[in-house]
């Protein structure tokens, strides 16, 4: 069975859709109810940081050998990638709407993504302003290693070193993860989910590499 | 294999759905699971056939790929 894991991604977002939305969670001031949004924003980001990785590996793996199969893997992990953070910076601001006030506030977490967004964006930009195929593999391959490493010091290391108090969950004083990682009720959804929204993303990513495959081959 | 794939998704939602709507008709009470908790279940359902769509939509778009796939195999042949 070739396309089980089509099969498991369906089935554990049908999982991740119907506990998510009617399952156990703590009762937490300001976030109330939107905690449930953990297993549908947050793991946007995850399933971003994953489709990147496997990015970063195939540009690396085609600066290597420069097999086009390569920079078709890479170009397209990214293009699913950027789809995924885009609605997690989308999902984020209504969230953060309704729990902070404000669409978008002032802080190290939230413009850091945007940032590492932005890196992203410039990737699909620098692809398409290119017609020779091998010259945009290349440079496009050695950008998006720049961009991997981008993205990682402004998701991940520049929050963690602003003493600002940051307002996502978790940092700064607020109710945050460190109460949700004790709660074993939304453990049991939340990593089931972002192994969920990973899959879907990595078959749609699939669909796209064979679509290009089917292109590069020249038949159609 | 793509079609078996797809039957398997089809039958996955065909399954949920109906037990989704056989524990809503269970006892002579009203209050059945589609009416409690705020009819929090009538969003679900409605999640889960728009889910259904996507998911159905991406299967359709995976065969197509495949047949072409297959195509190409077959005249290069």
């Amino acid at each position: 069975m070739r396309n089980w894991w089509k099969i498991l991604a369906v089935a554990l977002l049908i999982y991740t859709l119907v506990m998510g939305l009617t399952g156990k969670v703590p009762a937490l001031a300001i976030v109330h109810e939107t905690i449930r949004n953990l297993y549908f924003h947050v793991t946007m980001w995850f399933g971003m940081i994953i489709l990147f990785t496997i990015g970063l590996v195939y540009s690396i793996r085609y600066l290597a050998g420069m097999k086009q199969e390569h920079d078709i893997i890479a170009s397209e992990a990214i293009f699913v990638g950027t789809l995924f953070g885009t609605l997690g910076l989308l999902t984020g601001s209504l969230w953060a709407r309704y729990t902070w006030g404000a669409w978008w506030t002032v802080d190290p977490q939230l413009n850091g993504a945007l940032a590492a967004m932005l890196a992203y964006f410039a990737y699909v930009i620098l692809r398409g302003s290119m017609d020779e195929e091998q010259k945009r593999a290349r440079i496009s391959a050695v950008y998006n290693i720049f961009a991997y490493v981008m993205m990682l010091i402004f998701i991940i290391i520049i929050p963690k070193f602003t003493n600002v108090d940051s307002m996502p969950p978790g940092k700064g004083g607020n109710p945050g993860f460190n109460t949700y990682d004790l709660d074993s009720n939304m453990r049991a959804v939340f990593y089931p989910a972002i192994i969920g929204w990973t899959l879907l993303g990595l078959w749609m990513m699939q669909l796209r590499v064979r679509i290009r495959r089917l292109k590069a081959s020249g038949n159609i | 294999m793509i079609s078996e794939t797809m039957k398997k998704t089809l039958f996955l939602f065909v399954f949920l759905y109906s037990f989704l709507a056989a524990s809503a008709q269970e006892g002579p009470e009203m209050a059945d699971l589609m009416y409690s908790n705020g009819k929090i279940y009538v969003v679900v359902g409605v999640l889960l056939l728009i889910f259904a769509g996507i998911i159905a939509y991406l299967v359709a778009i995976d065969r197509k790929v495949s047949r072409v796939e297959r195509e190409l195999k077959e005249k290069q042949k």
